[in-house]
């Protein structure tokens, strides 16, 4: 459990440090004109990034609780380690790279270059639905091989571990259909570039999830 | 105004139950007593806590209850006396934990003179093993738990062959003598507790726990499960008997080694069929049973049952409740087998016997019995074929009325109350639960519709 | 971030703007109508839980007795009360019903943020009901694993319900979590970011600090009840072994090996734990709010009451393993768990004694809210005491797994709660509804309901000092327990009983003065905080007319000096404050 107790105690530290700075010095009975002009929002951003920022939170909670499991149940003396199809590189590279083009597209959005929105968001999806189709394959190739999720404790956890993230990935896939339907039908130019943004955070957040899963499988 | 009275006298009510209540802990029967010292200590700092705070506020509530012409005081907050309470606060748990984690060190740390012994638990009842001359546990295995190897006994461990194992949920310990208990399940979680030793623990699948204690007053203490284990959960239960060294010793001798267990004979249907001559009078020549001379069937029933019945009659197990009229006819009858090779002959041949189907003697309504049959099933199998493992005898296809006798006698404690018989004690619980006489009948009027094979040979 | 936030602020944000009665009453993206369709969701399967103790308790009273209780739906009935009560009506009702009432009305915004994620939450909330309730119906019945759900005995023969039952309860505590993830996320976003103007976090009512903190923990350790129901799925379905050891099952070898069932409780309890503090904090939060109003008085030291919210909530996620002493799990842990779990009992102590102190000195008005307040003080007292004794490691050893525990939890976790609960809708029920409920119907409801609780707790500690075990389904004869304890229990059934009953009281009050009860004015007692501020009672819809509230004060400003009314609204500018007015004031 050490590796939740870490994050949860950098993300309560954070929380409970940012609260406590607002809070302490402050004597909220006297009256106070500068807390009178205070803007009502706690954060200068707007309430999807500070929601979206929350849900990371929750998936990061989620998945390091799935590698806390992990490196628990890789004790028993029963554990035998899966040698990872070495297809899960290509399937890397191509998680990478739409995270690169993501990127790339978020920034031609801020520069309101729209020009290049609807072939960056084409290039990202295909790249990411590559990404979802080669881990299928990955798992067949497992499975022709005789490593069911029932064989072994690590295999459960390859398939289990690979498995969330695909659906993490869905899920995004979903906001990403929306945001290139948002673009094609020329939708408020600054609601398809929000939607960039978030995505574009969302897929980084993928992407190192990925890296730590990959490397975790990997070392093991 | 009266939220005042009542706080009061909740209060003054509490200190009352708690000092005037018949209901507290036991005695005492180990050398835990500091745990029950730590528990003083923190009763009487929460007992400070509860009933300061409580009547502060009770006088509160009258002192400033609602006047037209009064005012609330504005008095946002109070660093000084916040920190006082703190500070009160801490120095009051500290006392309160302070001992505790004292205590729980010499808890955690066995004393090198410490005994061991093992409690094996399973769905639902305990068994237990003890290391033998040499001291040392032989290697066990869930993989190699069986019917014949209840234990997962390692046979290729030699440290294992002079184990002493108790198949029976009664533990003996010598008094005075400090001893660490290994606790392992075969199954789910269950937990090994008797209160008057005051310390307890789980048993996990898969892991050996352990705790330790000295039992400090001679005496028969109840063993309870106390982590839900399924459905007969609550009628998981085993003893503890502490005594002096030499009965101690007299009882690990009467228990048979895993050698031993090995060694048992093998049955002889031929020479059985001579000794069965005495059973034939009552239960049949086929072993059909005989509703007449109340002797139920025998044939096809599963070795095991038979083999623990007989030792249960021998030892004055069943048979010897005043009301037991049938059972009290069998007591001697059972005592013509003068060892086990006997007892092993005669089941070979009641093994050997035709299994018949009786008729139904008795009426009712299976699909009522179905329902009341479901909790049946969890031992004694969907089929009522019977599962040795649950020490759960097959029913489908024996004489039901016999079996509705047995039901009876279960239900009001005839059978199963002896101290020693466990598994009756499980199935008087069970029986329990059944409300009147025609429930039971849809009952076995159900179990009549079963076909459930016997069990495993053996 | 490098550009300007898109317009998201209240007067910009775009409210749909509901037509027909579905849309209003039914599809509503309204917070308050959410509120009380989760409200009344958690309150109906709260009653069918509260059926299935008197169930459990007519067989622990008087055992054997009822042909419709054998142990096997007893311990089905005994999984699902704890279930319903914890997660589907505490939970659902503090944060999905109060959480979403308040929030807005209390922040002076004009709706949740994400409207849309909070319907849709609410209805995947529904959806996760009706899937749990399914679960007593199919064949083989719900589960009978007791509300933990421990493994492997919760997918292994020998549990009620291992097959069908376990799997929908799974299923259904998995859409549980992603209806509570789509309100935290707006409950979290709307708290920080959408107050009105004036609103510092400082200013917010201790309501919505400990729904907001409550809502952090739960975001944050719900997720790991998914990860082990999601686990414990795949070793029932896919024959995987998380948590399945080699074992044998009915006689038979199983396939699994190696899993380990301490991992589950470490999972479990790593949200087990929080979870209490998820209906504590906003319990906390909400009863200080009624002290302070019904005692016109300011809470007292309410930084103290921020920080200790803040301190609880930190400190509960590295408590969870005092619910494992006994477990088997390494027991050099206790020294750890044991001292964490003392030292959260300092900041839980400070909120008590503050509690305490906003009485003092103030000028007491017993209403009905108040009276529940009161009660809840003194329960809470009561159950945080006995806390102590089972986090104190060594004290666990003889009282783990007895009706010591059992009274304990029910004492801080559920008589304690539901007193709040009641007196929240009592408080907040003129609000809601536009209309005064019978106050002597719901002083008798308050009386009975404090009494029989008692009467059903205090005893049932007793139990488990002389060593009776929970999930019993019956004792038997033992030689350790006197006659007299199975009188103690059939007193103790007939007080549940009672108070069960006692509940009808409630439930023909608050119906009956929907109709009949005395219109109430927009703010009958007197409060401060900006939910008794609005323009129309009940509020309509977007809340606040046309112009938002601004706030100048905090939320606290009663019986404040020199002014001639005992309460001064959050939204009263200090120009509208006689001069002379000494703020600050320091003893």
């Amino acid at each position: 459990m050490t590796i939740t107790l870490v994050f949860l105690a950098v993300i309560m530290a954070t929380v409970i440090g940012w609260l406590l700075r607002q809070s302490l010095n402050t004597q909220p009975w006297v009256s106070d004109s500068v807390a009178d002009s205070f803007s009502g929002a706690s954060l200068d951003t707007n309430s999807k990034t500070v929601g979206l920022t929350t849900f990371l939170a929750v998936a990061t909670s989620l998945f390091a609780l799935f590698v806390s499991a992990y490196t628990i149940r890789m004790r028993v003396a029963d554990w035998s380690p899966l040698a990872e199809p070495d297809l899960l590189w290509v399937n890397s590279a191509f998680l990478v790279l739409a995270s690169v083009v993501y990127h790339w597209t978020r920034n031609r959005a801020v520069a309101g270059r729209t020009a290049s929105l609807k072939p960056g968001l084409m290039v990202a999806g295909a790249l990411s639905i590559m990404f979802l189709v080669g881990q299928l394959v990955a798992w067949q190739q497992l499975l022709a091989a005789g490593q069911y999720a029932s064989s072994n404790a690590a295999n459960a956890f390859f398939y289990l571990l690979t498995g969330v993230h695909g659906l993490h990935m869905l899920g995004g896939l979903y906001v990403w259909a929306r945001s290139a339907v948002r673009a094609w039908t020329g939708a408020d130019a600054d609601a398809v570039r929000l939607s960039i943004e978030l995505c574009t955070v969302y897929w980084h957040f993928l992407l190192l999830v990925w890296v730590v899963l990959f490397g975790l499988l990997l070392a093991t | 105004m009266p939220i005042a009275v009542v706080l009061i006298l909740l209060v003054v009510g509490s200190l009352i139950f708690h000092f005037m209540s018949p209901w507290f802990f036991t005695p005492l029967a180990s050398n835990w007593s500091q745990v029950d010292d730590t528990i003083n200590i923190t009763f009487w700092v929460t007992g400070f806590v509860f009933v300061a705070v409580n009547l502060f506020m009770a006088y509160a509530v009258i002192r400033y209850r609602y006047r037209k012409e009064n005012r609330a005081v504005y008095d946002p907050e109070n660093p000084k006396l916040e920190t006082w309470l703190t500070v009160f606060t801490t120095v009051g748990v500290a006392a309160m934990l302070a001992p505790g984690l004292f205590v729980w060190a010499k808890f955690v740390d066995v004393p090198d003179n410490a005994m061991e012994v093992e409690a094996v638990a399973q769905q639902w009842h305990w068994s237990y093993r003890l290391p033998g001359e040499d001291g040392q546990f032989g290697n066990v295995n869930a993989k190699l738990i069986t019917g014949d190897n209840p234990f997962g006994m390692d046979p290729d461990d030699p440290m294992g062959s002079d184990d002493v194992l108790v198949h029976s949920a009664e533990l003996h310990l010598p008094i005075d003598q400090p001893v660490k208990i290994n606790i392992r399940s075969k199954d789910v979680l269950h937990n090994f507790t008797v209160a008057q030793f005051r310390v307890k623990m789980d048993t996990v699948p898969g892991m050996v726990t352990y705790m330790w204690l000295t039992p400090t007053v001679e005496g028969r203490y109840e063993v309870l499960c106390e982590e839900l284990c399924g459905v007969a959960h609550y009628a998981m239960r085993g003893a503890v008997v502490v005594e002096g060294r030499d009965q101690f010793d007299s009882w690990v001798a009467g228990n048979p080694t895993y050698a031993e267990t090995l060694a048992r004979p093998s049955g002889n249907a031929a020479l059985g069929a001579a000794q069965y001559a005495v059973c034939a009078a009552c239960h049949g020549q086929q072993g059909e049973g005989l509703q007449a001379l109340n002797a139920p069937k025998l044939a096809g029933q599963s070795a095991w049952y038979l083999r623990k019945q007989l030792a249960n009659y021998k030892a004055g197990i069943r048979g010897t409740h005043p009301d037991d009229t049938y059972g009290k006819q069998m007591a001697p009858m059972a005592m013509t087998l003068p060892n086990d090779q006997a007892v092993e002959n005669v089941i070979a041949h009641i093994r050997s016997l035709p299994d018949n189907r009786p008729p139904a003697t008795v009426q009712g309504d299976p699909g009522r019995g179905a329902k009341s049959y479901q909790v049946c099933a969890y031992c004694h199998g969907a089929g009522a074929q019977g599962v040795q493992a649950l020490n759960a005898p097959r029913m489908a296809g024996m004489t039901d009325w016999y079996l509705q006798r047995q039901l009876e006698n279960f239900k009001s404690g005839i059978r199963g109350e002896h101290p020693q018989d466990y598994y009756g004690l499980q199935m008087g619980f069970m029986a329990q639960t059944l409300q009147d006489e025609q429930e039971l009948n849809d009952l076995i009027a159900y179990i009549n519709t079963l076909q459930g094979d016997s069990a495993a040979a053996d | 971030m490098a550009y300007v936030a898109i317009a998201d602020r209240d007067h910009e944000q775009h409210l749909h703007d509901p037509q027909t009665f579905i849309e209003k009453y039914i599809w509503s993206q309204d917070h308050k109508v959410i509120a009380i369709q989760y409200g009344v969701t958690a309150i109906f399967v709260g009653v069918i839980a509260m059926i299935l103790s008197v169930m459990m308790r007519l067989q622990l009273g008087f055992p054997d007795s009822f042909s419709l209780i054998n142990p096997e739906n007893y311990y089905q009935f005994v999984t699902m009360h704890g279930m319903i009560m914890v997660i589907y009506l505490l939970t659902a009702l503090f944060l999905g019903g109060f959480g979403n009432y308040l929030i807005p009305l209390m922040c002076g915004s004009r709706d949740m943020v994400f409207p849309f994620m909070n319907m849709l939450s609410y209805w995947v909330y529904l959806l996760s009901v009706i899937i749990l309730l399914v679960s007593l119906f199919v064949p083989g019945g719900a589960t009978g694993a007791g509300w933990t759900l421990y493994p492997p005995q919760a997918i292994s023969d020998g549990t009620p319900g291992e097959s069908l039952g376990i799997v929908l309860m799974l299923a259904s505590l998995g859409v549980f979590i992603i209806a509570f993830t789509m309100g935290g996320l707006n409950y979290v976003t709307t708290v920080l970011q959408a107050r009105c103007r004036g609103m510092t976090l400082m200013r917010m009512p201790l309501s919505v600090w400990g729904i907001f903190v409550a809502t952090i923990l739960g975001l944050l350790a719900f997720p790991a009840l998914l990860v082990s129901a999601i686990m414990m799925l795949l070793d029932k379905l896919a024959h995987t072994s998380f948590f399945m050891p080699a074992m044998i099952s009915a006689g038979e070898q199983l396939e699994h090996t190696g899993g380990s069932p301490i991992l589950f409780q470490h999972l479990f309890w790593f949200f087990g734990h929080p979870e209490v503090y998820i209906v504590a904090l906003p319990a906390f939060g909400i009863v200080s709010d009624v002290l302070a109003t019904h005692a016109r008085k300011n809470i007292f030291g309410y930084r103290m009451m921020v920080w200790a919210i803040l301190a609880i909530g930190g400190l509960s996620f590295i408590v969870w393993a005092h619910h494992m002493y006994v477990s088997g799990m390494n027991p050099y842990f206790g020294f750890f768990f044991a001292t964490t779990t003392l030292i959260i009992a300092v900041p839980t102590a400070l909120k008590v004694y503050n509690w305490v102190l906003t009485l003092w000195q103030g000028n007491i008005h017993l209403r009905v809210p108040m009276l529940f307040a009161i009660g809840f003080i003194f329960t809470f007292i009561h159950g945080g005491l006995t806390g102590i004794f089972l986090g104190n490691v060594v004290i666990d050893l003889p009282l783990s797994d007895t009706y010591f525990v059992v009274a304990h939890f029910h004492m801080v976790m559920g008589v304690s709660p539901v007193l709040v609960v009641f007196a929240a809708i009592y408080h907040w029920y003129p609000k809601m509804t536009g209309r005064m409920f019978n106050e002597t119907l719901g002083k008798w409801h308050f009386w009975m309901t404090l009494l029989g609780t008692y009467s059903i707790y205090l005893p049932m500690h007793y139990l488990g000092f002389q060593g009776v075990p929970r999930r019993y389904f019956a004792m038997g004869n033992t030689d350790f327990l006197p006659e007299s304890a199975q009188a103690l229990n059939a007193s103790i059934t007939i007080s549940a009983i009672f108070v069960a009953l006692t509940q009808l009281i409630f439930f023909y009050n608050m119906i009956t003065s929907l109709r009949n009860g005395k219109k109430a004015d927009s703010n009958p007692w007197g409060a401060t905080t900006l939910e008794w501020q609005t323009p129309d009672t009940p509020p309509k819809h977007g809340n606040w007319g046309h112009d938002l509230p601004e706030v100048h004060r905090w939320a606290y400003d009663y019986s404040v000096p020199g002014q001639e009314q005992d309460f001064v609204p959050q939204n009263v500018p200090a120009s509208e404050v006689p001069v002379g007015r000494d703020h600050g004031v320091h003893h």
